[in-house]
C-alpha cells in the first residue's frame, strides 16, 4: 500500500509537471504585408492567442480574422466581406508541433531556429505546412517568430482580375509571441 | 490480490497521464478561446453595403477620415420610348454631385448640388444602437439623419400653380428627420424600417389636400438588400407616405437596384418612379407611377478616399 501511495505521489507530480509545461499567449501579434508595385498592404492582429507544450512540442494558434487592422477602413471591409468571409469563416487556426524541440534547453538563454509542421487553415481550407521559425529563451522568458509566405490561391481566396495587380499572390505573414507560464 | 490492485492503478493513472499529454494544449486552447469570447462583443459589419440603399439612407456610416464623392444620375421616363431612348435622350433629367465625409466611424456629414430644382441639401447621420453579439447582446442598429435643403430657383421660373395662393411668401427651406432601424438577418440578407418626417418647403410641389395646404409629411421607409455574390447585391426601397398626409397627386416612391462594388467603387444602378435625389423630393414629390411607365433608369457612383491614415 505504500508503495501505491508513493506511485500515486509520483504520477500526480509528473501530471501537474505536464501541466506546468504548458505556455501560452492572449495578446501574440500576426500581421501580413502584401507589395506590389501599385500598393502596399499591411495588416495587424494582436489579439492571437497560442498555446505552446514545451515538452512536447505542440503548438496552436488561433486567431479571429476580423481583429485584423488595416491603415485604410474600406479594405478591412473588403477582407472581412469579400476575401476571408469573416462571417462564414471567423477564425483561422494553426495546429502543429515544434519538430526539433528536444535541441532547445528552456532553462538556458538563447536562440534556436526549429522547424515547425502542422496545419494551417484559413479561409476553410486547411493545409498541412512546415515552416522556419525561431525560439528564443531570455531569462526564463519563451519568446517565438517565425516568417513565412501565404498563396492566397492554396486557401481558395479568390482575387478579381480586377485588383490582381494591387494584391500580391504570395503574402508574407508575420508571426511574433511572447509565451507566458500557464 | 494487491498485486492486482496495484497494477489497475498504475494502468489507469498511466493511462489518464497519456491522455492529459496529449490533449492538454487542445483543451487548454478551446478554454482561452472560450474566454476571450466572452468577453467580446462582436459588431456586425457591412448590414448594406454603402452608405445609400438606392434614393434614400442605410444604417451605414462613412469610417472615420474618409470622404466620399458621389454622383447620381436619374434620366427620363422609360415609356418615352426609342425616340427618346428611353429616357436617356430626355430632359429634364436630374444629376446630383455630393461630397461625404467621415468624422467618427459613427457619425458623418454630407452635402449636394441637384441640378432638378436646384436645390442644395446637407445632411449628417449618427449611429445611436450598433448591432451586435457577444458579451453586449443588440438586435438591431438604429441611425438618426437629420436633411437640411434649400431650394434656390430664381423667383421668375417658380411655378405659381404650385403655391397656394400666389401672394404668400416664398419659403424655400425643408427639413426631413429619419430615424432608420436595420438588422442583418444573415450574412446576405438585411432589412431596415424608415420613420420618416418631412416639413416641405412651400413651393417645389403642390402639396394641396382639397383646400387644406399641408407641409408636414409622415412617411414609413422600407428597405432591404440581398447579397447576390460577393460584390453585388440586389436592393429595394419603398417610402409609403401616410395618406393623411401626402400630397394627392404624389405617388409613394419605389426603387429596385444592383450594388456593384469592386474596392474604392461603388456603381448602384437602379429603377425608381422618382425625379428627385433629395430625401424631401423623392419622398414626398413624386409625380411618376410604376404603372404608367413612369419608372425611369438611373445610376449613382460613389468613391471613396481615405484622407487621413488609421492609427490603430
Amino acid at each position: 500500500m505504500r508503495r501505491c501511495i508513493f506511485l500515486l505521489t509520483v504520477l500526480t507530480v509528473i501530471n501537474i509537471n505536464t501541466y506546468a509545461q504548458l505556455y501560452f499567449t492572449k495578446n501574440g501579434n500576426v500581421n501580413f504585408f502584401s507589395k506590389t508595385i501599385l500598393e502596399d498592404i499591411k495588416a495587424d492582429n494582436n489579439q492571437v492567442l497560442s498555446v505552446l507544450n514545451i515538452q512536447t512540442g505542440t503548438l496552436r494558434f488561433s486567431l479571429l480574422n476580423n481583429a485584423f487592422h488595416f491603415a485604410k477602413a474600406k479594405m478591412e471591409d473588403d477582407f472581412n466581406e469579400n476575401y476571408m468571409e469573416s462571417n462564414k469563416y471567423p477564425k483561422s487556426t494553426f495546429n502543429g508541433a515544434i519538430n526539433d524541440i528536444n535541441n532547445i534547453d528552456f532553462n538556458k538563454d538563447g536562440t534556436y531556429k526549429v522547424n515547425v509542421t502542422g496545419d494551417l487553415m484559413i479561409h476553410g481550407v486547411t493545409k498541412n505546412i512546415t515552416i522556419p521559425a525561431t525560439i528564443s529563451v531570455k531569462n526564463g522568458k519563451i519568446s517565438g517568430s517565425s516568417v513565412f509566405n501565404v498563396a492566397a490561391k492554396d486557401y481558395q481566396i479568390k482575387i478579381p482580375t480586377i485588383v490582381t495587380n494591387k494584391i500580391a499572390e504570395n503574402i508574407k505573414v508575420t508571426v511574433l509571441c511572447d509565451y507566458e507560464k500557464k | 490480490m494487491q498485486f492486482i490492485k496495484f497494477n489497475l492503478i498504475v494502468f489507469i493513472l498511466a493511462f489518464l497521464f497519456e491522455k492529459n499529454a496529449a490533449q492538454d494544449t487542445t483543451n487548454f486552447m478551446n478554454q482561452l478561446e472560450k474566454e476571450t469570447k466572452a468577453h467580446k462583443t462582436f459588431y456586425t459589419t457591412s448590414i448594406f453595403k454603402y452608405t445609400r440603399i438606392i434614393n434614400g439612407h442605410s444604417v451605414e456610416n462613412l469610417p472615420a477620415h474618409v470622404l466620399d464623392v458621389r454622383i447620381s444620375h436619374r434620366f427620363g421616363p422609360l415609356s418615352k420610348g426609342l425616340y427618346e431612348f428611353f429616357g436617356l435622350d430626355y430632359s429634364p433629367f436630374n444629376v446630383r454631385v455630393g461630397f461625404d465625409y467621415g468624422i467618427t466611424n459613427n457619425f458623418m456629414i454630407g452635402g449636394g448640388h441637384n441640378a432638378y430644382q436646384k436645390t442644395y441639401d446637407a445632411f449628417f447621420k449618427i449611429k445611436i444602437l450598433k448591432q451586435s453579439s457577444g458579451n453586449i447582446t443588440m438586435p438591431v442598429t438604429i441611425s438618426f439623419v437629420p436633411t437640411i435643403a434649400i431650394n434656390m430657383l430664381k423667383p421668375e421660373v417658380i411655378d405659381p400653380s404650385n403655391k397656394p395662393d400666389s401672394n404668400s411668401k416664398t419659403e424655400r427651406l425643408s427639413y426631413v428627420l429619419q430615424l432608420l432601424v436595420a438588422r442583418k438577418f444573415s450574412s446576405g440578407f438585411a432589412l431596415q424600417v424608415m420613420p420618416t418626417f418631412i416639413y416641405a418647403d412651400n413651393f417645389s410641389y403642390n402639396h394641396f389636400k382639397g383646400d387644406l395646404y399641408k407641409r408636414e409629411i409622415f412617411s414609413i421607409g422600407m428597405g432591404a438588400s440581398q447579397k447576390i455574390s460577393r460584390r453585388m447585391s440586389v436592393n429595394a426601397e419603398y417610402y409609403y407616405q401616410l395618406p393623411g398626409t401626402k400630397a394627392s397627386s404624389a405617388h409613394n416612391v419605389l426603387s429596385v437596384g444592383l450594388d456593384i462594388g469592386t474596392g474604392g467603387h461603388v456603381f448602384q444602378l437602379l429603377f425608381t418612379n422618382s425625379l428627385g435625389l433629395t430625401e424631401k423630393s423623392f419622398i414626398s414629390e413624386t409625380p411618376g407611377r410604376w404603372d404608367n411607365g413612369d419608372a425611369l433608369f438611373g445610376f449613382n457612383i460613389s468613391r471613396v478616399f481615405q484622407l487621413k491614415k488609421r492609427s490603430h
